[in-house]
């Protein structure tokens, strides 16, 4: 029941289904679950309640209450038990049931699973999956995206989907990987975006960026929930603006960022996390050590403040970064 | 840890069953275990003393019977977290001392190649999952190794070792809960040495630990864990209830830390006659006494296992200091697996185990239900 990392298929999907972010989510898991016999979801309500977002809804129903496992409220026994059936050779997908409950269970994540591999030769295939985002009143404790907090942590992967397609795809190859791979999937997704999903098995690579639209101008790096903001922002702004959607941040596609960078010249790094130390900080350093030359104008980013995500709706708007924020911070790299 | 009339007789209760389980080789294995790791640890020292061992040092000085006699009970496919004080498991599954030794000095051949120093390792080919610094860390992952083994319907089994000081933090509780939840096949082997590093029991709890495994639903008991049949005797009936489907036990072997936290620690905080107290009671003299006294063995049967470890030893110490230190590169490599690679088994040394017998008293490999 071991070795079963399949490498992510590349046949072109002949079907296509018209999924919510959220729906492929599920697709993928129960894809991988009926596919595979080592994989499993751990993690706090998910079986009889389906879990908090209704991701494992019917799972139960479907691989029984074993391969849908309702843990105690207890993070840090969700990620350290996944652990060691992962050394044994299990695939678990853990479930917080939201990212910012990863600080109750960081030390295992942190201190075990991403340094076996390391310091010991031992494989830890897991995934954790963080329901993160704000902007809908979830407050200081239901809203973070704590990504940053991961890639301060050699050994573990960090992935970021931004579409449905990607929600599945990104997913799938996370469970295939031999690693512990954080999945970020933004809770503002779920329901608010649907696109058209391959069906059947459909793996992305980690580690590659995606041109969500092509441009010449100006370079918006951005990945999970931004990448809808800015391709809303280029839209209403009418500019030749690319958009590269990261879905990685680690591996982080080098090669494409600076591709797009040199091409345009200019770049803005988008994200709703907060802003210091963080991936616009890591982007826009990559950038200016690898593309110097081939800028026309500072990069800049726009990210959330160094706050704690306020509760109420005109502070927590003050907070996130909006549309207009957005299409502020485009114009102005344009102008430049 | 009074001898009361009640532990007299609970003694001798374990001295018949271990009789019946254990051959006069296994005792001389034993004792064998218990020298080579003192050896192997003060040989270990002496390195560190000699600026040969960079960092620090950290030994498990008077409870070597304790993961000598919890890991012998082990079948091969059984899988292991081994602590800090439990050079002897390691041993028991199948870690030589020069590899021990390597570890310690940062060589090339150490179990972690030099990505790891001290006791922070474990042997994947041999069913071993390293510590990590955080304690009780362990206690979670082997809880899930034992999650994996029931989802799986195999009769095979976790065991880990912490100390009395972990405790005190959540991460015990977390595990013990949950293996306890789902009646898991993991066996935690608790050392209360008296202190953790420099805090006294009466500091560290106000109820024995060992206490509370009744309230996570799974049975507690404490044991002379400077008596290394009793740990045995305790460890396979913990091992025999876990791989028959009754979940896991908590085994407090009572015992004392002989040598500071680490080698820079001069114990100040001990009272001397407690240590004098703990060295009457040494678990490798006490065993040498009975192997002469009820087992048969003469005292030049017990002094040239005594000597032939050392020499393996002294070998084992030329080998790793011949050994080279590893290359630089390899500081940027090991970060992200590129495949899964399952672990391996580790020895089993006990006769009942490795002449092909079932040792435990049931079903070999039995599948049992979940």
């Amino acid at each position: 029941m071991s070795g079963l990392a399949a490498a992510p298929t590349g046949a072109p999907p002949t079907e296509t289904r018209l999924m919510t972010y959220l729906e492929a989510i599920s697709d993928a898991l129960r894809q991988e679950m009926r596919r595979d016999e080592t994989v499993f979801c751990l993690g706090e309500d998910i079986g009889a309640f389906g879990g908090a977002f209704k991701v494992t809804d019917e799972f139960v129903e479907e691989f029984g209450a074993d391969r849908c496992l309702d843990a105690p409220l207890a993070e840090n026994a969700i990620i350290g038990t996944a652990v060691g059936a992962a050394v044994e050779g299990l695939r678990p997908v853990c479930e917080m049931q939201f990212a910012d409950f990863i600080a109750c269970g960081f030390d295992q994540l942190v201190n075990v699973a991403a340094k076996l591999h390391y310091r010991q030769g031992i494989a830890v295939p897991m995934v954790v999956r963080l329901p993160s985002g704000g902007g809908f009143s979830g407050g200081p404790f239901h809203s973070q995206n704590p990504e940053a907090w991961f890639l301060q942590t050699p050994g573990l992967k960090v992935v970021t989907p931004a579409t449905a397609a990607d929600a599945k795809g990104l997913l799938v190859s996370a469970i295939r990987d031999p690693n512990p791979v954080c999945y970020l999937e933004h809770k503002g997704l779920y329901r608010h975006v649907k696109d058209e999903v391959p069906e059947g098995e459909y793996a992305i690579p980690l580690g590659k960026a995606r041109i969500a639209r092509a441009g010449g101008e100006l370079t918006v790096i951005a990945y999970g929930s931004s990448v809808h903001l800015a391709l809303r922002a280029a839209e209403e702004l009418e500019e030749d603006i690319e958009v590269l959607d990261l879905r990685s941040l680690c591996p982080l596609d080098h090669e494409a960022v600076l591709d797009s960078v040199r091409k345009t010249g200019k770049a803005l790094v988008a994200h709703e996390a907060t802003r210091s130390c963080g991936v616009g900080a890591e982007v826009a350093a990559l950038i200016t050590e690898h593309a110097f030359e081939d800028l026309d104008a500072p990069v800049r980013r726009l990210t959330a403040p160094d706050v704690p995500i306020p509760f109420s709706p005109p502070l927590e708007q003050a907070t996130l970064p909006q549309l207009e924020d957005m299409k502020e911070a485009c114009s102005a790299l344009l102008a430049y | 840890m009074e001898t009361t009339d009640a532990s007299v007789v609970a003694r001798g209760r374990v001295r018949e069953l271990a009789d019946a389980a254990l051959t006069r080789e296994d005792r001389a294995s034993l004792f064998r275990f218990m020298v080579m790791m003192r050896t192997s640890e003060e040989r270990a020292l002496t390195l560190y003393k000699q600026g040969k061992v960079p960092g620090s040092f950290y030994d498990g000085r008077g409870q070597e019977a304790i993961s000598v006699g919890a890991a012998f009970v082990l079948r091969p496919e059984d899988r292991t977290c081994i602590l800090h004080r439990d050079l002897g498991a390691h041993l028991v599954r199948g870690v030589t001392p020069d590899r021990y030794l390597a570890n310690y000095m940062g060589r090339a051949t150490g179990v972690t190649g030099g990505k790891d120093g001290n006791m922070h390792f474990g042997d994947r080919r041999l069913g071993a999952v390293g510590m990590v610094s955080m304690l009780p860390d362990m206690a979670l992952v082997a809880t899930g190794m034992a999650l994996a083994f029931k989802m799986r319907r195999e009769a095979r089994v976790a065991m880990t070792f912490f100390g009395e000081g972990s405790t005190a933090n959540g991460q015990w509780h977390e595990a013990m809960n949950f293996a306890g939840i789902h009646r898991l096949p993991v066996v935690f082997v608790l050392e209360n040495n008296r202190f953790a590093y420099s805090t006294p029991n009466e500091l560290e709890f106000a109820v024995d630990p060992v206490e509370r495994a009744h309230s996570y639903g799974f049975a507690g008991v404490t044991v002379d864990g400077n008596d290394v049949e009793d740990v045995f005797e305790a460890a396979r009936e913990a091992v025999d209830l876990a791989r028959a489907g009754g979940g896991p036990t908590l085994i407090e072997c009572q015992t004392m830390r002989m040598h500071g936290h680490g080698a820079h620690d001069d114990m100040r905080y001990v009272p001397s006659e407690l240590h004098a107290e703990w060295e009457r009671r040494d678990p490798i003299n006490r065993y040498a006494e009975r192997l002469t006294s009820d087992y048969g063995f003469s005292s030049g049967e017990v002094e040239e296992v005594r000597s032939e470890v050392r020499s393996y030893v002294d070998e084992c110490a030329a080998k790793a200091l011949a050994s080279p230190m590893p290359d630089p590169e390899l500081a940027a490599t090991g970060v992200f697996a590129e495949e899964f690679e399952a672990l391996g088994d580790g020895h089993a040394p006990w006769s009942q185990v490795s002449h092909g017998h079932n040792g435990n008293g049931a079903t070999p490999v039995s599948r049992r239900a979940a």
